[in-house]
């Protein structure tokens, strides 16, 4: 077994016209047997900032308290929001640095730019940024997800849509998966409003 | 976490405080990271240095388009195999100090200098930062083609070919590669080579990227050919016969920007 694959998880985010979304399953296990139901793997940065941290749960939370730690830090100093792109080279730098002994999670970003253009992101455990267009996946369901949102995912779709895709993609990814699952939790987020959502999924 | 983590920014290096979790690695449960499956070569033609490389990243294709070439200096490039958050780590560090030391010399860097540089790094760490490359460039010494290995060591030749799809790439090279080659023929053989490295080599594939530099001229040929196009999605796209079921909406509204008009008319009390 993988220590990634210790706690389970399944992370998405996807990109729309003007708009992005940025979803998880909703378990924490132990290997097989499952903790808690109602976890949080994707967190807030700022109002148009999400990170999705998958792997293992414990280096998860660290990793986002020390994100937040260096965002507010940023803040102060320069008295403005980070950029999405700023941000997820700060993600891989803070990543990199523990290249031989890294924390064993790998980040999805997906961010609002000023211009309202949507940016997605994501790395390895050890800071190797992929840039993409249409969509970013993470967790042990990524293999599965890959391929739902290769069928799924169609260029610059409004929000209702997209939260539909995002949804159905990683439902029907996390079925598959028996680290992941019982439910998933959905940001959309908008140059005007985030819209959140909790899903029902199989509990089993 | 210990003290001195918290006094941030880092001065930079690498942090070895969590290396501890090499228990973890020692009980069987080894990370992996995105290696890339990959071909990548570059040859000295007539006047100047080719480069090429595939696009695909990892053993599951996590990335169908990346960018193996990496920038360097204006004319030095340098393509990467091996661990991805190395090659890209070590070829940004490179170009960052290449860069500092054009504001301090104030002329052109030499591929020579990209060269010591990355193979100093790589001995340091001995083997540890996983990155093969093939660095090319045209300096006032006329044009270069290097190939590093992981450990340091470095070659010096007209042609060469790294990462997994090397052996397929190198038959192409060496029975077609001629001294004094035109551009033209140069970017074939290039996009000969790759291509018999997308279809041979199982961890290579998607488009052929290649890069030319000559004397004062360069040019990036992103997705130089496109060999495996994706020709079978659905045009009308994907639709759902049922809704998803929502347990719990909250939308929270953004707060607008405020506008700060200078001199504008004081409000009124």
């Amino acid at each position: 077994m993988s220590i990634f694959e210790y706690n389970g998880s399944a992370l998405v985010a996807m990109v729309g016209k003007e708009c992005f979304a940025i979803a998880s399953d909703r378990r924490l296990g132990v290997q097989l047997q499952t903790i808690a139901t109602d976890f949080q793997r994707i967190f807030k940065i700022h109002d148009r900032l999400f990170i999705g941290l998958s792997g293992l749960a414990t280096d998860a939370q660290t990793l986002y308290q020390r994100l937040v730690f260096r965002h507010k830090l940023y803040q102060l100093r320069e008295e403005r929001d980070m950029k999405p792109e700023t941000f997820a080279s700060l993600v891989s730098a803070l990543l990199y640095e523990k290249r031989f002994g890294p924390y064993f999670c790998q980040p999805v970003i997906a961010g609002l730019s000023d211009e309202n253009k949507p940016f997605i992101c994501t790395m390895d455990s050890i800071g190797a940024k992929e840039l993409a267009k249409d969509f970013v996946v993470a967790g042990t369901a990524s293999e599965s997800l890959y391929g739902a949102c290769e069928a799924m995912f169609k260029e610059n779709m409004e929000p209702e849509e997209l939260f539909e895709t995002v949804s159905q993609a990683l439902l029907s990814s996390v079925d598959r998966d028996c680290l992941s699952g019982w439910g998933g939790h959905v940001y959309v987020v908008t140059p005007t409003e985030v819209r959140e959502r909790i899903l029902k999924g199989r509990m089993d | 976490m210990s003290k001195s983590e918290v006094d941030v920014p880092p001065k930079g290096g690498f942090s070895f405080d969590l290396c501890k979790n090499d228990m973890l690695s020692k009980n069987g449960v080894k990370p992996s990271y995105r290696k890339t499956g990959t071909t990548i070569v570059g040859m000295i033609f007539q006047v100047g240095v080719i480069l090429g490389a595939d696009t695909t990243e990892g053993p599951i294709v996590c990335d169908k388009n990346c960018e193996k070439i990496h920038y360097m200096a204006p004319n030095i490039y340098c393509c990467g195999a091996g661990t991805a958050a190395d090659t890209e780590a070590v070829t940004d560090m490179v170009s960052s100090q290449l860069q500092l030391h054009r504001y301090h010399a104030g002329q052109e860097s030499r591929v020579v200098t990209a060269l010591t540089l990355l193979k100093k790094h790589l001995f340091n760490y001995q083997r540890h930062v996983s990155a093969a490359l093939v660095l090319g460039g045209v300096d006032v010494t006329g044009p270069h083609l290097h190939t590093i290995y992981p450990h340091g060591s470095t070659d010096t030749l007209p042609f060469a070919t790294m990462g997994s799809g090397s052996l397929a790439t190198m038959a192409v090279f060496e029975s077609e590669y001629k001294e004094g080659m035109t551009v033209e023929d140069g970017i074939k053989l290039v996009c000969d080579a790759m291509q018999s490295g997308i279809f041979n080599d199982l961890g290579s594939g998607s488009n052929v990227d290649a890069c030319v530099i000559t004397k004062r001229h360069k040019e990036y040929l992103r997705n130089h050919l496109l060999p495996n196009p994706y020709s079978y999605i659905n045009p009308k796209g994907y639709g759902f016969p049922k809704k998803i079921e929502v347990l719990l909406t909250k939308i929270t509204p953004l707060r607008e920007e405020v506008q700060v008009i200078e001199g504008g008319e004081a409000m009124e009390k």
